[in-house]
């Protein structure tokens, strides 16, 4: 048993503390907060660890890309160091990344409590404009927004709500719609109160569960897409250490310079690896409360 | 004597999980001849039904029988190899389950669930095996097999899916058939019918039984000897009317006190539950596992070794698991009066219904061209007064939870007033309803898992319903917090607690401290004991009891349990398809005059009580969809007094007499009153 | 049935307009001049004031819907800036090219991943589930760029087994068919872990229900309770998301069609984006939009087929 208090406060916190010393219970599930740990420390002491300046060019180096005991993972066709750019990459995706799926979450939860709380006509506009915006496949979305609107961090922001909210909203709107029918519900209503307070304090808590491991795999999805985008040259304006567009502009020399590709690859392949990683966790730990 | 059908020879069964091996069976015993019925009964979490599956030799992946042998015809189950394993499950040994409609599968056709045992275990054909198929769906009496035969299990009811259970359980004609709790989630009509069913299989098959339920009621009618469990402990074991007339565990004992049986109330024979709570199985006491319970317990000679099983002298095959059996008293349930029943009625009106109509409209076809009503409560009409205790009673689908939903504003009433202290309410939406109105109006709920918000303190639940209603804050809040949790008896300490730590009684008792928490004039409570088992149910029904005639408040209480409502209730409505078809008090309620349905549903309650006569009346079909309620009389389509097309087509009169017990029937008064009564006791017994 | 259907297209139908509505506002309200940004930043302003007449850009943006809308219905997708061609004369051939790989990737996948979340689904938490669970998390963590990028690495760069690149054309001395080998199964890869966690889900949540019980305790073998009792339970859900791939799968695809240099339709639609081509956008995303909606109805179709409860209400 968790020492809860009667404080929200208190017991919130002590809710994830309990959450996260469960989680040791699954092996999977550490490696990925493993992983993932790694790499958000990483990310916050970027400037420590970097050997180099991620956009300085070594010009005395442009012979010789390859890694070598100055540039462990070699240099860039720019002539950076590469360690320093993934190591200064890992910043841009886990702040856009996060940011991202933030945005969508606030815009995706609302909807879902509107629509699954008040259902009727909110519900069926709702629902009809989810499924107009799902069916318009995501990734000539994130085309047609970015070539047309550029590439920014609001744009991508902008693309990933549009995209991901929907999702979002039919999970949540389905969890709500159980949930509503709920007697502790019905005994809120009978004590007076409104429905922002029932939705928000009474329904919204109770679906952390499917949740908190939705945000996960999410997280790891939309680091994915920020990798795709970057790939498909769509990703956020250069010079910023995009792990995506360094494989973008590496690709192409992957006969000579392997090094180039593989390493940013290796980057975010195990960062997602690590969110994946740790949603199973999650959802292993959420079946047996 | 022949082989016993199945032996088991003191079986330790436990399962296996992250915290280690949870012993849930520490060793029972027990033997069943052929075409013997045994009952197991006990509270939930008592191992029963793992006691079933072990059986079976089918305990799913954690559990194991880690001691014992259970013995099949003299073949022990766990040396068997799969195959011959195969043979016996749903050959020789088959089982009936809980829950029908999610025990078979809703892809497949009911015909080819059934096809299936014969194809096993009989090498038949396909057209043998689907004659064999149609022969049984028409033993377990379904209308017209032919056309169940190609049915999915979605499309028939709850009732007939357990026939179809029952019907693949006897298609290889098992020399066992075990059945766990098949009528619980039944209505008591549907479940009287099944257990007939049961009964009059068993003699035609001759298979022996071991019967599952938590109900003493239902496993009188179906076997010859009872086995109580308690804990994992088989304490008593008899022949029925022996251990029924004489018990001589202190926990049988402690059970029947419990349970309200027909005949008695609050008044006559008041309720004793049993204090404290089953132990955890990690942490059984040493010596006897009643012991911290028990009103007999000697420190010492109880508490340290485990108890042997005794033999009841001068009783055959009656054997307890107490030293102290020969020692205690004849058994005798309780008289007299629960201090909280003679609670003080005055006649001034709190609650008044008059002609309540709660009509749902459904669209169908393209924008709702066509619509019909689905009549959910119909010309509903009571009313209770300060300090009574009003029950409605009746089987699912008849509107009484729909008739809450009105009084509680949490649903609108399409017609008629219901009046709270002569204010009318019942278009008022619970949202628009002043906050004196909600304070006064509370209600308990009928299921303890949903009942209380699970991210959500018993403090927090408790404290803000005060804050809310009665606009208070402060150390004046938590002392009236405090008062509450005294109040329905639980400790202080408990309002840090969350719901997943209470048990289903404690529960119950936050959501009652939350219903009383603005001092309500007038409770609904919505079946709020029927999930609950009968020791923590005889707690919760004292509880309320008290606090009504502690508050002068009036209670109104939902119910399907016709024994619940004869203890507790003053006055009774039993409702049927949205009608109210008798009113009156509780005591003209259950006896004669009887509206047909009544008498019906009266003569379908399992009583566990085997000495009580009682008349059995068999309601054929099922209970008619809301949407197509018959023109006349609503029981018209079951009833077993149908005069004939008047009752069909022209709706019947409401017969009431000097006191205000009313009938609705064509059939007069007088002619009621000549009905025989549905329960007698022989004088000869006491 | 029939009634279902109907509605299902009129949904069809309406999601149909209101995308085209959606894209042709989304291109008409983007910052700058509609004639501006099909000219380039260098045409002079006669150029544009002539382009602008020419194109009738001037008249009120209702009229301009219309126009266009009658004339896809005529079969007149426009013409392509970039390709220099009628958009009739690209889109057809590249989307032609994209459906074979999504069709050779799709006929994989469903056994694939069937077989694999059965076995995985069929004892949960058993050696064989952990091994295929932890596999396919691995494998759908992995971008399709990266997975390219590894593959290519060992196959063609370390071993020179298979092509680099997939362009459909014969001349580097790579048959047809060895091509397709590498987008294949960098696809694959991708898909078929998500796919094999969603059959495996299914199917632990199946093996947990009170029926499978009835079927074991029936005498039923292991293998009669799994395909008969389990398998069809199972399959339900899962069906709507195997075809739901079919649409994601064909502009999806555009990763491993840069990847391999594969001339397929995904790819068009971006070469079209980054030059602003509008015709072969809207174009490409309106048929992007018309398979998503279709295939949406044939998954309906397969659930209810699969599901009594739904086709007998």
């Amino acid at each position: 048993m968790t020492a809860t208090t009667s404080k929200a406060s208190g017991s919130v916190l002590g809710a994830w503390f309990h959450r996260i010393s469960l989680l040791r219970e699954s092996p999977v599930g550490m490696v990925g907060a493993f992983i993932v740990v790694f790499w958000v420390v990483v990310a916050i002491f970027a400037p420590v660890l970097s050997p180099y300046d991620p956009n300085e060019t070594h010009y005395d180096m442009l012979a010789f890309l390859h890694p070598s005991s100055q540039h462990w993972f070699g240099l860039d066709s720019s002539g950076r160091d590469m360690l320093s750019r993934i190591i200064w990459g890992s910043r841009t995706v886990l702040i856009v990344a996060p940011l991202a799926v933030g945005v969508a979450y606030l815009v995706g939860c609302s909807l879902g409590l509107l629509a699954g709380y008040y259902i009727g006509w909110v519900d069926v506009l709702m629902s009809r404009i989810t499924n107009i915006i799902l069916s318009i496949p995501p990734i000539v979305l994130f085309i047609i927004i970015i070539t047309l609107f550029g590439p920014s961090v609001i744009n991508l922001i902008i693309a990933f709500t549009l995209i991901a909210a929907p999702q979002i909203a039919r999970l949540v709107r389905g969890i709500t719609l159980e949930l509503r029918e709920r007697d502790f519900v019905a005994a809120a209503k009978m004590r007076g109160e409104g429905s922002l307070y029932i939705m928000v304090v009474e329904i919204l808590p109770n679906a952390r569960g499917p949740l908190i491991v939705d945000l996960c795999l999410r997280t790891g999805y939309t680091i994915i897409q920020i990798g795709v985008l970057g790939f498909l040259g769509l990703g956020l304006p250069p010079p910023t250490p995009d792990w995506g567009g360094m494989v973008n502009q590496g690709y192409a020399q992957l006969f000579s310079y392997p090094h180039m590709s593989i390493f940013p690859c290796i980057a975010i392949s195990s960062l997602v690896i690590g969110f994946n990683f740790l949603a199973d966790g999650m959802r292993e730990i959420s079946l047996r409360d | 004597m022949a082989t016993p059908v199945l032996e088991l020879d003191n079986v330790r069964i436990s399962y296996f999980t992250r915290a280690g091996e949870i012993n849930v069976v520490p060793g029972i015993s027990f033997a069943l001849e052929q075409g013997e019925a045994i009952g197991l009964v006990g509270e939930s979490g008592c191992g029963k039904s793992t006691v079933a599956f072990s059986i079976m030799n089918y305990l799913g992946g954690a559990g194991r029988i880690t001691g014992g042998r259970i013995l099949f015809e003299g073949r022990d189950m766990a040396t068997m190899s799969p195959q011959d394993l195969r043979k016996i499950r749903g050959g020789k040994m088959a089982m009936v389950y809980q829950d029908p409609m999610s025990s078979l599968n809703p892809v497949l056709t009911i015909g080819k669930q059934l096809m299936e045992v014969p194809i096993i275990h009989r090498g038949a054909g396909e057209k043998e095996a689907r004659e064999r198929a149609l022969q049984m769906l028409g033993e377990v009496n379904l209308p017209d097999p032919e056309a169940v035969f190609d049915r999915y299990p979605h499309q028939i009811s709850g009732g007939q899916q357990q026939r179809v259970v029952i019907a693949m359980a006897l298609m290889a004609e098992p020399s066992l058939l075990i059945m766990d709790e098949p009528t619980t989630g039944l209505d008591v009509t549907v479940e009287a019918a099944v257990l007939d069913l049961v009964r009059n299989l068993r003699r035609k098959h001759n298979s022996a039984i071991v019967f599952i339920s938590h109900n003493l009621g239902t496993v009188v009618r179906i076997c010859d000897r009872i086995g109580v469990m308690y804990s994992g402990e088989l304490i008593e074991e008899g022949e029925i009317g022996n251990v029924f007339r004489n018990p001589r565990h202190p926990y049988t004992r402690g059970l029947l006190n419990c349970i309200p049986v027909l005949g008695s109330d609050k008044h006559s024979a008041p309720l004793v539950p049993i204090p404290g709570q089953v132990p955890p199985a990690l942490n059984r006491p040493r010596g006897c596992i009643f012991a911290p319970r028990c009103e007999y317990v000697e420190i010492g000679r109880c508490t340290t070794d485990r108890i042997p099983t005794f033999a009841v002298p001068d009783e055959a095959a009656h054997r307890v698991q107490c030293v102290r059996s020969e020692e205690l008293p004849r058994h005798r349930r309780p008289t007299g009066s629960v201090a909280a029943a003679d609670a003080v009625m005055s006649n001034e009106p709190v609650l008044e219904v008059d002609s309540m109509k709660k009509f749902y409209h459904q669209t169908s076809g393209m924008f709702g061209a066509r619509g019909y009503d689905v009549k959910a409560c119909n010309d509903i009409t009571m009313d209770a007064t300060r300090g009574m205790t009003l029950a409605i009673v009746g089987e699912s689908g008849c509107g009484k939870s729909t008739f809450a939903k009105v009084l509680t504003g949490l649903e609108l009433a399409t017609d008629g007033t219901v009046k709270l202290e002569s204010v009318d309410i019942g278009m008022t939406a619970v949202e628009k309803r002043p906050r004196e109105i909600k304070r006064k109006l509370q209600m308990v709920f009928q299921n303890p898992d949903s009942t209380l918000n699970p991210s959500h303190s018993v403090g927090y639940t408790v404290g803000r319903t005060i804050r809310r209603l009665k606009r208070i804050g402060g150390s004046k809040l938590r002392q009236q917090t405090r008062d509450l949790m005294a109040t329905v008896q639980l400790p202080p300490d408990f309002v840090s607690r969350k719901p997943r730590q209470l048990s289903g009684g404690q529960k119950q008792r936050v959501a009652i401290a939350r219903a009383l928490a603005g001092d309500p004039d007038l409770i609904v409570a919505d079946e709020p004991v029927s999930a609950l088992d009968v020791s923590v149910q005889a707690a919760i029904i004292n509880l309320l009891l008290e606090i009504q005639s502690g508050r002068q408040a009036t209670l109104v209480f939902i119910s399907h349990d016709l024994s619940v409502v004869r203890y507790l209730a003053d006055r009774v409505a039993v409702m049927y398809l949205g009608r109210i078809v008798e009113f009156g008090t509780v005591e003209e309620v259950f006896s004669p005059p009887y509206h047909p349905y009544t008498e019906a549903l009266l003569s379908a309650v399992p009583v566990a009580d085997p000495d009580l006569q009682q008349k059995r009346i068999v309601l054929e079909g099922s209970i008619p969809s809301p949407t197509n309620v018959p023109l006349g009389c609503p029981f018209s389509t079951r009833c077993p007094r149908h005069l004939g097309e008047i009752c069909d087509n022209v709706p019947p009169p409401e017969r009431s007499d000097a006191n205000g017990h009313r009938i609705l029937c064509h059939i007069p008064l007088e002619e009621l009153a000549q009905v025989e009564p549905v329960f007698q006791r022989p004088n000869a017994a006491e | 049935m029939l009634r279902f259907f109907a509605k299902r297209l009129l949904d069809l139908l309406i999601t149909m307009v209101a995308v085209s509505v959606i894209i042709f506002l989304l291109l008409e309200f983007t910052p700058g001049d509609v004639a501006q940004k099909i000219l380039g930043p260098f045409a002079t302003k006669e150029q544009v004031a002539i382009l602008t007449e020419e194109l009738g850009l001037n008249r009120p943006v209702w009229i301009r819907y219309f126009e266009w809308v009658g004339q896809l219905l005529t079969g007149d997708l426009g013409f392509s800036t970039t390709f220099k061609v009628p958009v009739n004369d690209i889109i057809w051939d590249r989307l032609g090219s994209t459906l074979r790989l999504a069709a050779i990737a799709f006929l994989i996948m469903v056994p694939l991943s069937t077989v694999l979340g059965v076995l995985a689904g069929m004892r949960e938490g058993g050696k064989l589930d952990r091994s295929i669970s932890v596999l396919s998390i691995a494998t759908t963590s992995i971008p399709e760029f990266a997975s390219g990028v590894f593959l290519a690495t060992i196959f063609v760069i370390l071993l020179g087994w298979l092509p680099g690149t997939s362009t459909l054309s014969t001349a580097g001395g790579w048959p047809i068919w060895t091509q397709y080998v590498l987008p294949v199964t960098v696809v694959l890869l991708y898909y078929v872990g998500y796919l094999v966690r969603m059959v495996r889900a299914s199917m632990v949540e199946v093996m947990t229900r009170p029926y499978i019980r009835t079927a074991i305790l029936k005498g039923l073998d292991f293998r009669a309770v799994i395909w008969k009792h389990a398998f069809r339970n199972a399959m339900i859900t899962p069906v709507t998301v195997f075809l739901l791939q079919i649409n994601f799968l064909i502009t999806s695809l555009v990763v491993v069609e840069i990847v391999f240099a594969y001339p397929g339709f995904g790819r068009m639609i971006l070469e079209a984006a980054l030059a602003k081509d509008y015709a072969v956008i809207e174009a490409g995303a309106l048929i992007a939009v018309f398979i998503a909606v279709s295939t949406q109805v044939v998954g309906d179709l397969g659930y209810m087929i699969l599901n009594p409860r739904i086709r007998f209400k």
